[in-house]
């Protein structure tokens, strides 16, 4: 590879949107052949470089300032024709959301094919000759019989495959990748992000992956970018961004990353590991016994689907559980079940020797204060027409709990545990950030004062360094309350930074459960194994 | 009871409840920051007064009839809006005709409201209550408002109840599937899920949870149906089976003026030009409630 030339060049690129900038100076250079990441959280402007570079901002955003040069020719003075000639053939791009880029209606194999024709190929057996090639070789299997196919056929990984496959129709020199996996589980991140590497390693091409995993950025590229506000922070090695970050929001940034901290020795992990209440005499809360869950599907001639398959395990007073498992696995349907939002179909979830399902009136009551939920959308937790105040006092005046003033004085007590100013009562859930919604679903949740708390997913949804905050969040509540956590989660990284046990999950079943050492440092099931391997960044753990 | 326990055992300080602040007046604060709803509640306010006074401000009956002088032009003197073919006062009959048009049109919005929105909500929310409810909306669909119209007519006898009646009724079924459908929508979404397991009741969920959000959807459709109603109303008296003349609607006026359209145009413009006015009023208004009480409707501006 000559990797001395440029392929990109931007130079102090300042893009506004209405009044203001919000890309401030904006300076890097891509070599050929270099694959370089850009690490920001959301509203670092990231995604905004990428649709500059394409010449595809939304709305009302332009470029005021700065340049980009591309292979010598200068984009920002290139004429919409001749940014469609370059877009496809010399910079190619894989798209975040597998699901909605996709034509629902189309078939696969034309739209690769669609790409192949405005890319100038012609002919239609040709064309169909090089589509299915191009799926076979971003991995798709027995391409020939899934070219016909449309996108509902296809998982989300084969599908992120077919937006791989269109990128590289055009056989462009630059690769921009937006967060082409975090829609994706773990082991098929790691597959498709292995795929792609080849791919282009195999073409010469350039990569510029965008990405909110500093981890991930460090697996994958010879460069990191990190970006915040608009603004370039520091530019390096992944040994350097991860090793010895130079600015102290880089600094902020690795020391929250949770899949950083994932894969520690050892003897690190006893003085690092969470202190298990020494409460007297540890009791078990919470008791699945042989939970089964068969769902009906109606497409399918009344076929049976088991999403959850005898599945048992216990967790004991003010500890911390987590279930992890990748989509489909049957975790969550868990959680609607031991909350009582579903019927098992055989088995049971007992809190202190009780079932919601099973019971009514006054008991069921008294179960549902002692469990409650934390859910992983804080967008859609929230009823959007309620105040702070009203949201977090709901719960208490369901149950009837004192007057208004006494109500009043309760919810200012959880603000203040959940570390959000008063002054916020009045507010709606919209003018909140997404880590403060939150903070106010937490509140809401502890409202009751129950004992355990079932969150569902709760800090997928965030950008790492709020997640890392809701998380201390979490751990301190439990610390002064004496709560129990049920953790249900995808991110394998984030267990190790909060829980005791560990329930692995995959398709409905139980793989391995035990403490979080055990199963991290001594893992016994394959797919446990697996899963660990994919966590991003672990050859930079410190 | 054990409930309530909580309060007192965490050492609550009644005081620091009052620092939380109020939200009372962030509706009153929103609709006044909504220049373009303000015109229109100012000139809804105007109408209503209008039409609630006309008896005071109308300086003749409506039906008084003055042989001597039709097709007067406005600005006429005596006659401030002209008069029409049978030289009856067009300002009068404008006061009074605006009253019974908003009435059917208010009535008849009460009615889709009242009866339609609780339907909706009932059948979106209960499954078993859906099978009910739908067919029945499915039924009452069948039946243009024309024949439910007549029918009435000929059951009581033909007034501006029954014109409103029959135009609320045939409205029932499009609100019942809005709010169904709102209500579908918004049952599935996680604040509803928690709510459940605060162990809200159903009923609860459905009034606290549900309605607030899908009031947006409800104003909307209340505001497409007040100038249909307003509009249908001059259809049914037009065949005889809503208001009686000599009583003014502008639906009668409009009908009337028709025939003498080239020879004073006038007295089909203006009551055309008071539907047009109520109307506006009506949807200006309504957009700026919907504002008011959607709350990511702020941000997006």
């Amino acid at each position: 590879m000559d990797s001395g030339q440029p392929i990109l060049e931007v130079k102090d690129l300042e893009v506004s949107f209405g009044e203001g900038p919000v890309l401030h100076g904006v300076n890097f250079t891509i070599r050929r052949g270099e694959r370089v990441a850009i690490v920001g959280q959301s509203g670092s402007g990231k995604s905004t470089t990428v649709g500059a570079i394409l010449g595809l901002l939304p709305g009302n955003g332009r470029i005021t300032g700065g340049s980009i040069t591309l292979d010598g020719a200068d984009l920002g003075g290139a004429s919409e024709k001749q940014l469609r000639h370059i877009r496809g053939r010399q910079i190619g791009l894989v798209p975040q959301d597998p699901m909605s880029n996709l034509n629902p209606v189309m078939k696969v194999g034309a739209q690769i094919a669609d790409a192949l024709a405005a890319n100038g190929h012609q002919g239609r057996d040709n064309i169909r000759q090089r589509a299915v090639n191009l799926m076979t070789e971003a991995g798709i299997p027995d391409a020939g019989r899934r070219y016909g196919q449309f996108p509902h056929e296809f998982s989300g990984g084969m599908r992120q495959r077919v937006l791989i496959a269109i990128s590289l129709a055009g056989e462009p020199e630059l690769l921009i990748a937006d967060e082409p996996t975090s829609a994706l589980d773990v082991t098929v991140q790691r597959q498709i992000l292995d795929h792609l590497q080849t791919l282009v390693d195999a073409r010469g091409t350039s990569l510029l992956f965008i990405t909110h995993d500093l981890g991930l950025a460090a697996d994958r590229t010879d460069r990191i970018i990190v970006m915040a506000n608009g603004h370039i922070v520091e530019v390096g090695t992944p040994e350097q961004i991860l090793l010895n970050p130079q600015e102290e929001y880089t600094q902020q940034l690795v020391a929250a990353a949770p899949s950083l901290l994932a894969t520690v020795t050892g003897e690190e992990l006893a003085g690092a590991s969470l202190p298990v209440e020494s409460k007297a005499a540890s009791t078990t809360i919470l008791e699945v016994r042989g939970l089964v869950k068969e769902f009906t599907l109606r497409s399918q001639h009344g076929k049976k689907f088991l999403a959850v398959d005898n599945v048992s395990f216990s967790v004991e007073r003010g500890t911390t559980t987590a279930v992890v498992g990748e989509s489909g696995s049957g975790k969550t349907t868990i959680a609607r079940m031991i909350l009582g939002l579903e019927q098992a179909t055989s088995g049971e979830a007992l809190i202190d020797g009780k079932s919601i399902t099973a019971s009514d009136g006054a008991v069921r009551r008294a179960l549902r204060r002692k469990v409650q939920p934390v859910f992983q959308d804080p967008y859609g937790s929230l009823n959007p027409t309620f105040s702070i105040e009203r949201l977090i006092d709901e719960p208490l005046r369901v149950f009837k709990v004192g007057n208004a003033a006494s109500r009043r004085a309760r919810v200012a007590q959880l603000l203040d545990q959940v570390a959000l100013p008063r002054t916020m009562a009045q507010r709606r859930p919209n003018e909140l950030s997404g880590g403060q919604r939150q903070r106010v679903a937490i509140a809401r949740a502890l409202a009751l004062e129950p004992e355990m708390l079932i969150c569902d997913e709760a800090v997928s949804a965030l950008d790492v360094l709020v997640q890392d905050q809701i998380l201390d969040l979490l751990a301190e509540l439990q610390n002064r309350l004496g709560l129990t956590y049920l953790f249900i989660t995808h991110d394998l990284a984030v267990v190790r930074q909060i829980a005791h046990q560990v329930v692995v999950m995959k398709a409905g079943k139980v793989v391995e459960d035990g403490s979080v050492e055990k199963v991290f440092m001594a893992p016994e099931a394959d797919y446990t194994k697996e899963l660990l391997g994919a966590i991003p960044g672990a050859s930079f753990a410190r | 009871m054990a409930v309530n326990e909580i309060l007192p055992k965490s050492g609550l300080d009644i005081e620091d409840g009052l620092v939380l602040g109020s939200s009372r007046g962030r509706l009153w604060r929103s609709l006044r920051g909504n220049k373009l709803g303000l015109f229109g509640g100012v000139l809804l306010v105007i109408v209503v007064l209008l039409a609630i006074l006309a008896p005071i401000l109308a300086p003749y009956g409506p039906a008084e009839v003055h042989f001597a002088t039709p097709f007067q032009k406005p600005g006429t003197v005596g006659f401030l809006l002209g008069t029409d073919d049978l030289g009856r006062d067009v300002f009068s009959r404008m006061l009074f005709g605006m009253r019974a048009s908003l009435q059917v049109g208010v009535l008849c919005v009460l009615l889709a409201v009242g009866v339609g929105a609780p339907l909706g909500l009932l059948a979106g929310y209960w499954k078993w209550l859906d099978a009910i409810i739908s067919r029945l909306t499915d039924v009452t669909l069948a039946f243009p408002f024309l024949i439910i119209a007549v029918g009435l007519a000929a059951i009581s006898g033909p007034s501006l109840q029954n014109a409103a009646i029959a135009l609320g009724v045939a409205y029932i079924p499009t609100m019942i599937r809005i709010v169904r459908g709102e209500t579908l929508r918004i049952k599935e979404s996680d604040f509803v899920l928690s709510a459940k397991t605060m162990d809200a009741s159903g009923l609860r969920i459905v009034f606290t949870h549900v309605l607030p959000n899908a009031a947006s959807a409800i104003i909307v459709q209340a505001t497409v149906i007040m100038p249909v109603a307003v509009i249908g109303e001059a259809l049914l008296s037009f065949l005889g089976l809503g208001i009686q003349p000599p009583t003014p609607s502008l639906g009668i006026m409009l009908s009337d003026a028709q025939q003498y359209m080239f020879r004073s145009p006038t007295a089909a413009i203006i009551p055309g030009l008071g539907i047009a006015v109520i109307c506006l009023a009506f949807n200006l208004f309504g957009d700026a409630l919907r504002d008011a009480f959607d709350p990511t409707a702020s941000s997006r501006k």
